[in-house]
């Protein structure tokens, strides 16, 4: 491959050298050899690819340009000027988190482990139900555009809106990295391109979406792209179910026969082995849906209160749908991929690793055409969801950090440009940092993300809605505690302190550090908020009520009702 | 704005709406937390129970439904709170605003 010596990669100081090959599930990918390009997808199915992929970017780019021209207002660039329906939303919503790591990751595990990858795609829906009932409507009515909104309102605004910032950016950047990094992996091994060009197009593209058609591009984007994948992953769920003889227990007990570990695939203990492991990690897939600054983000495009709940009814609704088909898609690639040599590299490891299970799986069900275009809602499906991050991460700097911290008060109205500019580096810096960490785990840097939003986006917006003493500085100290928990934690954890930095023993024995965060960042926030007895703490609890109110009503709330 | 906040504070139809409210939402993600520690719960501590096949003559286990019928369960449950807040929770919402701005 002729990959240049100035990537990153080659230089041998990076203290952040990713977790090694193979740890963890859906590393395997990393491994691809150079020549799986050509043994994957083979001349013709990369034509078809090719194809698709141009069609959907151009159809993508006119798009933007059409939404360019309808984005003339601030509310335009950052909420679709409010324009958006319920349903529309609910599946730009699904297109945000159905993503390609979600696609690829949760069938990649379930060929790999069985039944373990079916706690991923519960927990990862089990959020959403919880985000309608508590969060949605009430975020809807105190919010103008960003989460930070919300929690500002009667907190002091400057900190606060800090530390949501960043919260969100942080896990805007990790979920940006996983995604990246899957991108150009998949993208080197469809396509047969260079991984850092593979990473630069997309970079380059989520750029031009972002900075020309804001929100409303990207919730089409979305929208386009999560009707192309529920096809798609329809069509192959019932593909497999013909080749097993038309039946659910055909693909479940074909498989059983391919897998190695036999019946074991269909009961627990395939990947995790320890109750708290596996708590936390159901910890964190619960409920760091519910602080994931891009999905928060989405209820600010629609109407009113009573469109933000539909579109979460409908969003959970196409996710579940998605999951189910998903979990028989992992089972449908032990069944029809684990056996088959053409798939197989001459250690009998799977051509390109095990996150390519779903894609190998293309091939067998529904041959090259198939492939093809399942390559395309992929890559696809990778553009639409760093876009929504990218935005996301834009609106953060711009409308939190620019207007409402460094510039407020100034009446200064540049924040669209400013994120406008913001997108532009942003692009850049997953850029860099997609070439800094391609050996890095896709999956569990996906994880890190729901982890932040676990233990810093979600107590905080939680507490300002229901904890009527919650002040800023018991907000501020739960927010650093669960932050550095965290991050403590995962350095100190087996896959830092051990796999990468080479030690012994772990300090801190879990993987999977969301729990204990979250433990730390709820505590923080409300004894930080007991032993607060200043002024600024009485008169933050006494706006309570009001808040209260408008949370209910919707009274005041941006573009609803009540003006 | 404040003003009409406080008005609607005082009115007893407000706090009753925001009772039922509250109650359904809780009641729901109660349910939902129920089920899905329940399943996380018992992958952790008793995962022989999972393992345990549906029936003599089939391959699905115990843990394989219950994963699906959390999933099931969340979307239902969904449909539930969305039905209901649409036909009773938006009119009763809207009378009280609708209320409180017309006498101010």
């Amino acid at each position: 491959m002729p990959r240049s010596s100035a990537t990153p990669r080659a230089t041998p100081d990076v203290g952040l050298r990713p977790f090694p090959r193979g740890v963890g599930p859906g590393a395997a990918v990393l491994a691809c050899p150079a020549d799986a390009a050509a043994a994957v997808s083979g001349g013709g199915a990369s034509g078809i690819a090719i194809a698709l992929f141009l069609l959907f970017v151009s159809a993508t780019l006119g798009i933007t340009w059409w939404a360019a021209r309808r984005t003339r207002t601030t509310k335009d660039f950052y909420a679709a000027g409010g324009n958006i329906t319920g349903f529309q939303n609910g599946l730009a919503i699904a297109g945000d988190f159905m993503s390609a790591a979600s696609f690829l990751g949760v069938s990649a595990l379930i060929f790999s482990f069985g039944f373990d990858g079916l706690i991923y795609a519960v927990g990862g829906l089990c959020g959403w139900p919880l985000v309608l009932f508590l969060l949605a409507e009430r975020l809807k009515n105190l919010g103008k555009y960003t989460f930070a909104d919300a929690v500002s309102l009667r907190l002091a605004a400057v900190p606060i809106r800090c530390m949501a910032a960043c919260g969100s950016l942080i896990a805007v950047v990790l979920y940006l990295i996983g995604q990246m990094v899957g991108a150009g992996k998949l993208i080197e091994v469809l396509f047969g391109l260079d991984y850092s060009l593979a990473v630069s197009v997309v970079g380059g593209l989520m750029m031009i979406y972002v900075c020309f058609g804001g929100m409303i591009a990207t919730t089409w984007v979305q929208i386009i792209k999560a009707v192309l994948l529920l096809c798609g992953a329809t069509l192959m769920t019932w593909l497999v179910i013909a080749q097993t003889g038309y039946s659910f227990a055909g693909v479940f007990a074909t498989a059983i026969e391919r897998h190695a570990q036999g019946p074991a695939i269909m009961s627990p203990g395939g990947m995790v082995h320890d109750p708290i492991s596996v708590i936390s990690l159901g910890t964190a897939l619960v409920f760091g849906t519910a602080g994931l600054p891009h999905i928060l983000m989405r209820f600010f495009t629609v109407p009113d209160a009573r469109e933000a709940r539909r579109s979460v009814f409908f969003a959970t609704a196409f996710i579940g749908y998605f999951y189910i088909l998903t979990f028989i898609i992992g089972f449908g690639a032990i069944a029809l991929v684990a056996g088959n040599p053409a798939f197989l590299d001459d250690a009998g490891a799977l051509l390109g690793g095990t996150n390519m299970a779903a894609i190998h799986l293309a091939r067998a069900a529904g041959g090259e055409l198939f492939l093809g275009f399942m390559s395309a809602v992929c890559f696809a499906t990778i553009l639409a969801v760093v876009s929504g991050l990218t935005l996301s991460g834009a609106s953060t700097i711009s409308h939190d950090l620019y207007a409402n911290v460094f510039r407020r008060g100034t009446g200064d109205d540049r924040a669209v440009s400013i994120s406008r500019y913001s997108a532009i580096g942003l692009g850049i810096i997953a850029v860099l940092l997609a070439l800094l960490f391609e050996a890095q785990n896709v999956a569990y840097m996906v994880l890190l993300a729901f982890t932040v939003g676990a233990s810093v986006n979600f107590p905080l917006l939680f507490l300002v809605m229901y904890w009527p003493r919650l002040t800023t500085t018991g907000a501020l100290l739960g927010g650093i505690l669960g932050l550095t928990t965290a991050v403590a934690c995962i350095v100190l954890g087996p896959t830092v302190w051990v796999e990468v930095l080479g030690n012994a023993q772990a300090v801190f024995p879990y993987k999977y550090p969301a729990l204990f965060a979250m433990i730390a960042s709820f505590s923080g926030s409300i004894l930080g908020s007991l032993f607060d007895t200043s002024e600024r703490g009485k008169r933050e609890r006494a706006a309570f009520s009001d808040q209260y109110v408008r949370s209910q009503t919707g009274l005041g709330a941006e573009g609803a009702s009540g003006h | 704005m404040q003003h009409l906040y406080e008005r609607i504070d005082r009115d007893p139809r407000f706090h009753a709406l925001a009772r039922r409210r509250s109650l359904l939402g809780w009641g729901l993600s109660a349910a939902v937390l129920v089920a899905y520690y329940a399943f996380i719960l018992a992958i952790a501590f008793a995962p022989g129970l999972l393992a345990m096949p549906l029936g003599p003559d089939t391959v699905l286990t115990v843990g394989i439904i219950a994963g699906l019928a959390v999933i099931v369960m969340s979307v239902a449950l969904t449909g539930v709170y969305v039905w209901r807040a649409n036909r009773t929770f938006d009119g009763l919402n809207a009378a009280i605003v609708g209320d409180a701005t017309r006498d101010a």
